[in-house]
């Protein structure tokens, strides 16, 4: 059992009010709140080795190249990477995927075909649509079923030799569901076709081993885990790191610069052009220890209780739907009340102290799906309680009385 | 009565309210009496961007003034507009381009004003005086 109230602790943003309320934080999948511990390493590399890294020969960009290294290192650790240098430092999740998506130019030709999910966030379906547009390849859909499961049959017959990329979320952020990743990847390495997995959501939930999945890549934000804004991880097998070119041209992705040419540096710096964010590289990484310290497995336990209490809780209340109700899922609800709009359920909300996320959670197809404009998506970590979700219900029964 | 007077009526109106909860309430009271917009103009044109909700918004002249209709799925918003359509319809475009918003600010929906605000409330003001000021060029 995690002891929760010595968590909170670590948490500052928990003590605070909002409205005059005592803040009860349910944005969780769009972004986490950060604990002391992180904080602290934040701190710590600019009051004491703030300094640019791989260049300098002084005593501070040594020790700040070291500690960004062991960074990079704890996460290869973390999700069982083979290499370190298949650890791409990215300013996150999106970013990650632009990167493999313009590699691919040169990959792909008028034609061939890639599988997107019908669930995926904006940033895993408009990065693709640019490739199409700038190679003729041409964007097929994976179809899910009313419970937000993706139709798997469907799936396997859209897979054929013409297809070279899946991409598909890991989790999805706007319902929880949790996709059956294994299946895929393999299913796509059958027919030649290479799989990037959105790992933003299933981050701070799961840990995916990447050489278990043979996934070939698998992107990440640590912003979702505990850790700070503009940094993630872009995961790639060497083999398909080595043949993508450079995304960005700049210092640090070189090996030799003449006028005439240049040769580019090996991995992973070919794909880190320009100074990076040195200091969330290292916070990154503490934000991952302070996971481990106390267990995903812990962590999804406690979370699936959560979501199960929230889940019964919620539909207590009259024309309350929950959107995504696959029976593999992480601790999201997406909900709507027959007759009010999602905006004006959160608007009360807030006023009630409740942060919870309104609209269409950048997955617009998902909202056409379901033909609404948007859900309230209420999404709970490892630091939000029983008591949580009991102020929560108890502020969507009182906006549904103020509203209806 | 001029622009600032009803806002003023406006602002005296709220002041009755203790908390932010008779104040929304209220508000959406008066969403219930926002001129509704005709159907037919409830088109991609007519959208405010900006909003997480829809809202519609149509102008016309009625004499020398501007007579402003509005309609949007969310309550809360439709409230909104209600109040600012209600301080600037049946004006004058001029008078409409001249006027001050910060009335908006006395009621206690001072959070609204953020331009960041998902609610578009500084959208909205926009779009009305983007109104008068076509409507004022034409009149010029």
């Amino acid at each position: 059992m995690l002891d929760v109230t010595k968590i909170r602790s670590d948490f500052p943003i928990l003590n605070r009010e909002v409205n005059g309320k005592p803040l009860v934080y349910l944005d969780n999948a769009a972004t986490s709140q950060t604990p002391q511990q992180v904080i602290d390493v934040i701190v710590d590399y600019y009051s004491q080795y703030n300094a640019n890294i791989h260049r300098g020969v002084h005593t501070l960009s040594q020790e700040a190249t070291d500690r960004y290294e062991q960074a990079r290192q704890k996460i290869q650790k973390h999700f069982n990477i083979a290499e370190a240098h298949e650890v791409i430092f990215t300013s996150g999740t999106t970013h990650s995927i632009n990167l493999v998506a313009n590699g691919y130019t040169s990959l792909l030709r008028e034609g061939d075909e890639l599988l997107v999910s019908a669930m995926e966030h904006h940033s895993n379906i408009v990065p693709w649509q640019m490739l199409c547009e700038r190679t003729g390849a041409i964007l097929k859909v994976i179809p899910m079923n009313e419970d937000g499961e993706l139709l798997m049959e469907v799936y396997h017959n859209l897979l054929s030799e013409k297809t070279k990329l899946v991409f598909c979320n890991h989790i999805s952020n706007a319902l929880g569901t949790i996709n059956p990743i294994e299946e895929m990847i393999s299913a796509a390495h059958k027919v030649g076709a290479a799989v990037l997995i959105d790992g933003a959501q299933a981050a701070p939930h799961i840990k995916a081993d990447m050489q278990a999945l043979d996934v070939d890549f698998y992107t990440v934000s640590a912003h979702k885990l505990c850790g700070p804004t503009g940094v993630g991880m872009l995961y790639g097998k060497s083999e398909w790191l080595a043949k993508l070119p450079p995304y960005q041209g700049g210092g640090e992705m070189i090996a030799e610069v003449t006028f005439e040419k240049t040769t580019y540096a090996d991995l992973p710096h070919k794909f880190e052009a320009g100074t990076p964010n040195i200091c969330g590289g290292i916070a990154f990484g503490a934000a991952l220890d302070y996971l481990n310290s106390i267990g995903l497995e812990a962590i999804a336990t406690y979370e699936t209780a959560l979501l199960k209490y929230a889940t019964e809780q919620l539909l207590q209340i009259d024309g309350l739907k929950i959107y995504g109700t696959a029976s593999d899922k992480t601790s999201v609800i997406s909900f709507n009340i027959e007759g009010i709009h999602p905006y004006d359920i959160g608007t009360i909300l807030d006023k009630l102290g409740i942060a919870v996320r309104t609209g269409h959670h950048c997955a617009q197809p998902i909202m056409d799906f379901y033909k609404i404009p948007g859900t309230v998506r209420a999404s709970f970590s490892f630091y939000n309680t029983k008591e949580e979700v009991d102020t929560l219900v108890t502020a969507v029964q009182r906006a549904r009385n103020m509203l209806l | 009565m001029g622009i600032q007077e009803i806002q003023e009526e406006i602002v005296d109106e709220f002041s009755m309210f203790d908390d932010w909860m008779q104040r929304y309430e209220y508000m959406i009271e008066l969403g219930k009496s926002l001129p509704l917009i005709n159907e037919r103009y409830k088109t991609e044109d007519n959208i405010i961007k900006g909003c997480q909700s829809k809202v519609w918004v149509h102008a016309e002249m009625k004499g020398n003034k501007l007579a402003f209709t509005a309609d949007s799925d969310a309550i809360i918003t439709k409230g909104i507009i209600a109040i600012l359509i209600r301080a600037f319809s049946n004006q004058t475009p001029q008078d409409i381009i001249n006027a001050d918003t910060q009335f908006i600010d006395e009621i206690g929906l001072k959070e609204h004003l953020s331009p960041t605000r998902a609610n578009g409330l500084v959208s909205m003001i926009k779009q009305l005086k983007l109104y008068a000021v076509a409507y004022q060029t034409q009149l010029n």
